[in-house]
Order: structure tokens, then C-alpha cells, then sequence
């Protein structure tokens, strides 16, 4: 009963849907106020029903209802309670069913907080958003229903796949989602700005807010997919380049590169149509990238054919969307340009460099991860590009940007004249030589070519980061201080310097030993000694462990005791690496079983792991710098000051 | 300069940059692309020379050989028809067994073995990687259905 009071709101939620997307787009067009007035109303009913169906289907998994395929598929009644709600979004219908709510709730936040925007933009945005989700609904009521029967329902489930039986895997799916489906809004933004065939700053200071919040929700969820990596798939790496991390790191790059081009667009009124063609990509990109990883054509293109009606309906989905938007856009855009001049040393250079060199690694990013396939469908043999390719390809875009980045945040709009510039860069750049191009030799014994330039790269980038807020602090009493938008900008960009240094530290100094080991037995490893005491079995919920005990010394002081596990899933009977980890601000160590080796041994993988967390805490701050930016003040005040005048601002604080 | 003539310095060296990059990238691509090789394909010795490639197959049941207490291991995989040994250091993924579908990436040694330096394994107990799936349809029709059972 409960799974068919889900399936009826999602139709339900269809019809209002088809009512958000198609009404209030004729009413804009029309200028037809009760048309118009259709969209937020819709746009709640739609949320509501899609909620009572989010609701019935996470009932269902709590209650453990096999008699639903979805369910029975993905869940068992030993399975933890935590792990039967996120069982909800752990597959395909259930992941689809998510991505749904979630753009129905940012929906409901762009009609709620964007009562300011003109009547006709507001109705066309929420009716582009009506429209996409249109779509999902239709593919999942017409080809991945997750509230299919199973009749007669079986005595117990399949479970969840003993690698999603982890709590950062649970949050990391939906907080991916937001940072995804939020570039909808963009998207919505940009198609409604061509419909409308009028686009001025105002539009792009509406637009950032979105933008910048669902970039960081998108930096959070790729993060914590790469932490998950990291300590649940077992052996260490915290990144692959496999197709599945790349699907949500090139909306990543392009959505990166929107949120800088919009800022030249707001201030200047320049990069109109490029603004609006990367809305369209980031967003494409996103949706390239949840049927990537949801169609099961990464793992084969012939899996992709075995559903030819999921595979079809991807095809046109995409199709419509994207073509759509591009036709539009060739259609729209060229009368939307505006040209003012900048001279050739002034930010926007800077700002279209940093556009250039993201577009160019997305790009690249797409080719490694699509090559495989292409090759494939025109049987041309069967080829994989491996992690070095994708290492080489990014470095090349990646490394001057970083150095630019300096150059571009400290560079006046317009134009800027040489000296000035220079004299303030000179500290940052004598400290980051000094610092980058020793520190690292210093403390780890060891100069390379790519330690140099990576650390110095790092170092760089966070002391000019730091130019703007110290000269804040230090500023004569009266004077105004640093805005918001200026110091998110410079705690994001620290971030990157932060995640630079991380991942120079990590790629040049680990230490990775595979090893022997017995009870008893002792080795050393990048100066630590450790010493596996005992093997032990123990019992888990649905699983059954053996647990080592390895001992930890430094210098012969005892530092701790990990304990890594080889589970084996009953329901699955699938083996699982859990790794122990020590962590600390400036390395971990890292254990894995591997496999009996006979004579009491065991494989054993050590790792030391300099600089790790620096990964992780470089892309919160870069998150957490997106915060203090998308809360400046003018995204509020400017906006309820217009509607109280009724005339635009002019250029803003 | 004349500011044209500034342009197209511009221009020329951005030009001049793009080209070399996407050199650059397309001689990392080429070094670092893996091609599948089929089971049947190496022991005619048709094989890339001098960099790594890819096979696949099924672990032969019983063949997984160590000396006890050692990371040193062999074991024999086959498209159900020609034979290929492995030679392989390190730790096995999860999900390694006799009789299931594996790929290992390395390249042959002077006696014709496989050296591996990476062995996978899907996480699915089912799971047949989709290259391996082919040879076995290719190479033994009737054999590979039996042993997707």
C-alpha cells in the first residue's frame, strides 16, 4: 500500500510538474499575470508530492518491505538502521528518486528567495526548472520505478553492497547532489535571461549566489567521495581518475570557471555570452555525469545496450536539454553581448586566462574519460587511459593557473599599471621561493623538480591570499574594511593553496610497503616501527571480521594500536578491506590486511602518508570561502533596495 | 609595436602554446594508453614491445601457487582455451579467486610469462569484466556460457 501511495505522488507530482514547466513559460510569453502566478504554487505541490514519495520509499526500506524490487535488491533485515535509510539513494532509482527532491527544494529556494527577480524572469526560471523536472520524473516513472512489486516477496533481501555500508558514503551522495542538481538553477537562469533577450549585471548578481552556493556543495561532496576513497576502498590512493570522479569533477571545473566569469560579468557587464554558455555546460556536465555513472555504460558499452529503453531515453533526455539550450543559445546570445574595452594588464585578462586554462583541463578531462568509449563503439580495439595521462593532462593547465591566480587577484579592473602591481606582489613572491623552495627539502630530506614548483605554487598562492585580509586588519580606524565577497574570495583561493601543498606533499613523500607479516613480527617504515601482535575473528551485525592488532612505535615510544579488518559480508558473501588509520595534522599511517600468505603470515600494506588532511581541510576552506562570498551583503541589500525604487543601482559596493 | 601588431604576437604565441600542449598531451596520451590483449593474441606473440598492455581472463582453478609466507605468487589464467602464467608481487584485490574473471596489467618476460604489476578484481561476485566476457564468447562459445553460471 505504502509503495503504491509513492508511485501514485510521483505521478502526481509529474502532472504539477508538466503544470510548473509548461504554464508559466507561455504566461512570460504572453505577459499573462494568472499564467505566471501558476509557478510557485506548482512548484510547492510538486515539492510536497515528491516528498510523499521520498517519505514511502525510505518507509519501506526502514520497515524492510522485500515485496518492493527496489528494496529487496538493496537492503536485508541485519542491516543498520543508518544503512537501510541511505540503502534509499544507493542505486539507481532510488539515486534518481533523490536527484528529484533535491531540484525540487532548490525550486522551492529560488521561488522563495528570488520574490525580487521581475515577474516574467522569476516565471521563466521556475517553469526551465518545472521542465527538467519533467524529465526525471518521466525516466523514472517510465523506466526505473523503484516502487515495482515483487510478488511474492521473498523471506529476506540481497543487502546493500558492503562498500556503501559507510557513513561517509551515506551524506556524500546527497551533498553531491545539491552541488549537481544547484547548477540547474544557473542553468534556469541563463535559459531565462535568453528568453527574455535581456541579460545586465543585475541578472549576473542574482545568479552568483546559486552559482557559488552549489559549487561548494559540489567541492564538499567530491571531497568526501575522495575521503570515503580513501579509507573504505582500502588501499590509500584519495584519487583515481576514474570515470565515476570524473563525472562530478568536470562540472566541478566548469562550474569553477562560471563562478569567475560571472564576477567579470556582474562588475563589467562583459563576457555576457560566454557567461551564459558555461552556465549551459556546467549544467550539461552534470547531467553527463549522473548518466555516465547511473547507465552502467562506464562498466560496458554493450551494458548500456542490454536497456535500451534507459538508454534511449538518456540519449534524447540529453539530447533535448543540451541542444536545446545550445540552439537557443546560438539563436540568443550574440545580441545579448556587450563591449567595453580592458586593456590587455587589467583583471578581466585574468579572469578570461583562468576561464581559458579550466576549459581547457574540463576538456581534457572529457577526452580521457570518453576516449575508452569512443574507441570502443568504433571498434577500434579496447584501450584504458590510465591515472599518469590524466596527472600529465591536468598539471599542464593547472600549474600556470595557479601561478595567474596571484596576478589576477590583486590586478584592478580595467586596467592596471605595472609597478604598482609588482611592488605589492614582491613579498608573496620572495616568501613563496623561499618557503616553497626549501621547506619541503628541509623537512623531508629530499628536493625534485616537481616538489619545487608544486610547493612554491602552494605557498603562492596562499600568501597573496593573505594580502587583501591582512591589510584589512591593519587598516586606519574609520576607513572601510575588506568586503565579504573579497575575503571569501581570498579564503577560497587560500584553499587551493592549501589543497596544492597537500597533494605536492602526498604525491612526492608517501612511503607504500607491501609486506609480509606474522604474529610477532617487526618492520620498519618511513621510521615507524610496527608490529602485528595478533590476528583475532570477530563477529559484526551482517558480517564476520578478522581484526589484526598492530602496535605502533616512533623512536621505540609506543604511539598506538590500529586495527584493520578483512570483512566478509554474509548476505554477499563479498570480502571487504577495512583499513586502520592513524591520523594527525601532519601524517597518517595507514593499514591493510591483505591475504593469508600461509605459515601465519599475512600481506600487509603500510603507508606513510605526509600532509594527507591537507587534501581534505583545502577543500573545505575552499567550501567554506564560498560561504563567506555568497553571504556579501549586496546579494540582499541591493536586491530589497531595487524593489523598494523600482530602479536599478547602479554599479555595485 | 603597433597595437596590430601587438595582437598578433598575441595571438601567435598563444597559438605557438596550444600546439605545444596539445603535443605534449597527445604524446602522454599515446604512452600512457593500455591496450587489451587477448589471451589467443600473446601466445602468438603479438604483443606491444617494450610497454605494458592489458589481459584478462579466468583464474585457473587450483593454479594460485606461493612459497608460504612469501608476496612472490603465480598463478595461470586462460580464455578457456589458450593458457597464459602471471607472475605477480603485492597484495590481491578483494575480490580475487579461482575461476573468476581478472585483468592484470604488466608486460611479458624473457620466458613468455606475464609479469604483472597490477591485478584487478570487480567488487560484484558476478561480475565478468566486459573484455574477459568477450574472448570467452570468442575463443570457447559453448565453455563461457558454462561459466557464467
Amino acid at each position: 500500500m505504502i509503495a503504491e501511495i509513492g508511485h501514485f505522488a510521483l505521478i502526481l507530482a509529474l502532472s504539477l510538474a508538466i503544470c510548473q514547466g509548461v504554464l508559466p513559460l507561455l504566461g512570460a510569453h504572453r505577459n499573462d499575470q494568472s499564467l505566471m502566478a501558476v509557478a510557485r504554487p506548482a512548484a510547492l505541490g510538486q515539492f510536497v508530492f515528491v516528498i510523499v514519495a521520498f517519505a514511502c520509499l525510505s518507509w519501506s526500506f526502514l520497515n524492510s518491505d522485500f515485496s518492493v524490487k527496489y528494496v529487496a535488491d538493496h537492503s536485508q533485515l541485519a542491516l543498520p538502521a543508518i544503512y537501510k535509510f541511505s540503502a534509499v539513494w544507493g542505486a539507481h532509482e532510488g539515486s534518481l528518486l533523490l536527484w528529484i527532491v533535491i531540484l525540487s527544494a532548490w525550486t522551492i529556494a529560488v521561488s522563495r528567495y528570488s520574490q525580487e527577480l521581475p515577474e516574467a524572469f522569476g516565471a521563466r526560471v521556475i517553469g526551465v526548472l518545472g521542465l527538467l523536472s519533467c524529465g526525471f520524473l518521466l525516466f523514472t516513472l517510465l523506466t526505473s520505478n523503484p516502487f515495482e512489486r515483487l510478488i511474492p516477496a521473498p523471506l529476506d533481501g540481497a543487502d546493500l553492497n558492503p562498500l556503501l555500508q559507510d557513513p561517509g558514503l551515506a551524506i556524500h551522495p546527497p551533498i553531491l547532489y545539491i552541488g549537481y542538481v544547484g547548477f540547474s538553477v544557473a542553468f534556469a537562469f541563463a535559459i531565462a535571461a535568453m528568453l527574455s533577450g535581456h541579460l545586465d549585471q543585475a541578472w549576473a548578481r542574482w545568479t552568483r549566489p546559486w552559482t557559488t552556493w552549489s559549487w561548494l556543495f559540489l567541492t564538499v561532496g567530491i571531497a568526501l567521495g575522495s575521503w570515503w576513497a580513501y579509507y573504505e576502498l582500502g588501499w590509500g590512493g584519495w584519487w583515481f581518475w576514474d570515470p565515476v570522479e570524473n563525472a562530478s569533477f568536470m562540472p566541478w571545473l566548469a562550474g569553477t570557471a562560471l563562478i569567475h566569469s560571472l564576477a567579470v560579468t556582474e562588475k563589467r557587464g562583459l563576457f555576457k555570452s560566454w557567461t551564459l554558455l558555461l552556465a549551459i555546460t556546467a549544467f550539461s556536465l552534470s547531467l553527463l555525469g549522473t548518466f555516465l555513472v547511473r547507465s552502467g555504460i562506464l562498466i560496458s558499452v554493450h551494458a548500456f545496450a542490454t536497456d535500451p529503453a534507459r538508454g534511449l531515453f538518456i540519449l534524447t533526455f540529453l539530447g533535448i536539454v543540451i541542444g536545446g539550450a545550445l540552439a537557443l543559445y546560438a539563436w540568443r546570445a550574440p545580441a545579448l553581448d556587450s563591449a567595453a574595452g580592458f586593456r590587455p594588464l587589467s583583471r578581466e585578462t585574468f579572469l578570461l586566462l583562468n576561464n581559458v586554462l579550466l576549459v581547457i583541463a574540463t576538456t581534457l578531462v572529457l577526452a580521457g574519460t570518453l576516449a575508452p568509449l569512443l574507441i570502443e563503439v568504433l571498434d577500434a580495439g579496447k584501450i584504458s587511459v590510465g591515472p599518469p595521462w590524466f596527472e600529465v593532462a591536468f598539471a599542464i593547465p593547472m600549474i600556470p593557473l595557479l601561478f595567474l591566480v596571484g596576478l589576477g587577484m590583486h590586478t584592478a579592473w580595467r586596467t592596471q599599471a605595472l609597478q604598482p602591481l609588482l611592488r605589492q606582489l614582491k613579498v608573496p613572491a620572495v616568501i613563496a621561493l623561499l618557503v616553497g623552495g626549501l621547506l619541503p627539502g628541509l623537512v623531508y630530506g629530499r628536493f625534485g623538480v616537481l616538489v619545487t614548483v608544486g610547493a612554491i605554487a602552494a605557498f603562492w598562492v596562499m600568501s597573496v591570499a593573505l594580502i587583501q585580509p591582512i591589510r584589512s586588519l591593519r587598516r586606519a580606524k574609520g576607513t572601510p574594511g575588506i568586503t565579504r565577497a573579497a575575503f571569501g574570495m581570498s579564503v577560497a583561493h587560500f584553499g587551493v593553496g592549501l589543497f596544492t601543498l597537500g597533494v605536492t606533499i602526498v604525491s612526492a613523500f608517501t612511503v607504500e610497503a607491501d609486506l609480509s607479516l606474522s604474529p610477532g613480527q617487526k618492520v620498519e617504515v618511513a621510521g615507524y616501527e610496527f608490529e602485528l601482535r595478533s590476528l583475532k575473528n570477530l563477529q559484526g551485525p551482517n558480517y564476520q571480521a578478522l581484526e589484526g592488532e598492530i602496535d605502533i612505535s616512533k623512536d621505540g615510544v609506543f604511539i598506538g594500536q590500529l586495527r584493520p579488518q578483512k570483512r566478509t559480508y554474509l548476505v554477499q558473501q563479498s570480502p571487504m578491506t577495512e583499513a586502520g588509520i592513524m591520523a594527525s595534522w601532519n601524517r597518517d599511517l595507514f593499514v591493510a590486511l591483505g591475504d593469508p600468505l600461509g605459515n601465519d603470515a599475512w600481506s600487509v600494506r603500510l603507508q606513510y602518508k605526509p600532509m594527507i588532511r591537507l587534501i581534505w581541510l583545502g577543500a573545505l576552506v575552499m567550501a567554506l570561502g564560498g560561504i563567506i562570498a555568497a553571504s556579501d551583503r549586496r546579494y540582499r541589500v541591493n536586491a530589497t533596495a531595487r524593489q523598494k525604487a523600482a530602479v536599478p543601482s547602479g554599479e555595485p559596493a | 609595436m603597433k597595437p596590430r601588431q601587438q595582437r598578433m604576437l598575441a595571438v601567435g604565441l598563444a597559438a605557438v602554446g596550444v600546439l605545444i600542449a596539445t603535443a605534449l598531451t597527445l604524446r602522454a596520451f599515446e604512452e600512457n594508453m593500455m591496450f587489451y590483449i587477448e589471451i589467443a593474441d600473446v601466445a602468438e606473440g603479438k604483443v606491444p614491445q617494450d610497454r605494458n598492455f592489458r589481459v584478462g581472463g579466468l583464474v585457473v582453478e587450483n593454479s594460485v601457487k606461493r612459497v608460504p609466507g612469501e608476496l612472490e605468487l603465480e598463478f595461470t589464467l586462460t580464455d578457456l582455451n589458450e593458457e597464459l602464467v602471471v607472475l605477480y608481487s603485492g597484495i590481491l584485490p578483494d575480490l580475487f579467486r579461482e575461476g573468476q574473471g581478472i585483468i592484470a596489467h604488466g608486460r611479458l618476460n624473457d620466458d613468455g610469462d606475464f609479469v604483472a604489476d597490477t591485478v584487478l578484481a570487480k567488487h560484484d561476485e558476478n561480475y565478468m569484466p566486459p573484455e574477459v566476457a568477450d574472448s570467452l564468447a570468442r575463443h570457447a562459445p559453448d565453455k563461457a556460457a558454462d561459466a557464467e553460471q
